[in-house]
């Protein structure tokens, strides 16, 4: 049984999420993971997805109507907590909006093994907002990249808060 | 005093991301624009609360009337109150809120449930004690962040807390 990662891109209406799931279970495979979300009114589906299929089958034989379904091998689930070394963090950004803003915020949390590990990003009306989960490696002086972040978004024109993620396990 | 209903801005805005400066609560100027707050709290149909820097006066003051939500507890009655601080919260949870100056945008927030909140009355500056819970508690707390140039947005819970639509009311 082989994994796939399908994609789905859209109008948004009524009973697409049905209409990809039917056609999945038609197929004969199961939904594991998946998000949905919609872009500018744009309805847009990412799963993956196990089954005897492979991927160049599932998107011969997915009937999803106008839909556009890509989807592509993947060799085996990761375990999420396999690379866990690190502390969560949730960073927010708001502001004008301008060209680079997403480039120029993940380059500084690269740039110290900072892995976004959820972003979602969304224009309304003049206001851009960023929110992102980040996981940090634990020897990161986040001082110091806190001040990193408040000099790029100076830079951008906005404001930057990055605090830590409070999951407690109870 | 009735008060004029005042235009709210929106962000990106510098006053909306500056800390707000004390004021003198037996101003004339500041009575003026508490009772300003009030009357566009009224006129602004789902609007729970406002504090002074939404309609472009970096000062701390803030109204509030948590009493129009449904899901409010206690509710001190349509209120503002100058300088207010924050004296005790507890019992955090985590509630989905917007704001009238980011609009079409609601976050799941965490916030005290309970709080106490100081301040001073508007005209006569007598010291005032709120107890606030739930809804109020929430509303008041939003409206405290403002006053330090902190938006709801600072404090999402994470990427997918944030919504573009909702049944909430504006904070």
């Amino acid at each position: 049984m082989g994994l796939s990662a399908v994609t789905v891109l859209g109008t948004d209406r009524p009973g697409v999420i049905a209409e990809v799931a039917g056609s999945l279970a038609d197929c004969g495979v199961n939904i594991q993971d998946s998000t949905m979300t919609l872009l500018g009114g744009h309805v847009a589906m990412m799963l993956l997805v196990a089954g005897d299929l492979s991927a160049e089958q599932l998107r011969e034989r997915m009937q999803v109507g106008e839909l556009v379904v890509t989807a592509a091998a993947v060799e085996g689930r990761r375990d999420p907590c396999g690379a866990g070394t690190g502390l969560g963090y949730v960073l927010t950004l708001h502001g004008p909006d301008r060209p680079g803003i997403i480039s120029s915020v993940s380059r500084v949390l690269a740039s110290v093994g900072g892995n976004i590990t959820g972003m979602s990003t969304t224009l309304s009306g003049r206001l851009y907002v960023l929110i992102a989960d980040v996981d940090l490696p634990a020897s990161v002086d986040v001082a110091d990249l806190m001040r990193r972040l408040a000099v790029v978004g100076a830079g951008l024109g906005s404001e930057i808060t990055f605090r830590p993620c409070e999951s407690d396990l109870l | 005093m009735s008060g004029v209903p005042r235009d709210v801005l929106g962000a990106p805005h510098p006053v909306l991301s500056a800390s707000a400066e004390p004021v003198d609560p037996t101003d004339p100027f500041v009575v003026s624009a508490a009772a300003d707050l009030l009357a566009t709290l009224r006129e602004a149909g789902m609007l729970t609360g406002l504090a002074a820097p939404q309609v472009g006066l970096s000062w701390r003051l803030i109204a509030f009337d948590a009493g129009r939500h449904p899901r409010s507890r206690s509710s001190a009655g349509a209120l503002a109150l100058v300088n207010p601080r924050l004296a005790e919260a507890s019992h955090w949870r985590v509630g989905r809120e917007g704001c009238l100056s980011v609009r079409g945008l609601f976050a799941e927030v965490p916030r005290a449930a309970q709080i106490t909140v100081c301040g001073q009355l508007p005209g006569s500056g007598e010291p005032v004690t709120i107890e606030a819970d739930a809804f109020e508690a929430r509303c008041i707390q939003h409206q405290l962040d403002h006053l330090d140039g902190v938006l709801f947005l600072d404090r999402v819970s994470g990427a997918r807390a944030l919504h573009h639509r909702s049944h909430s009311c504006y904070a």
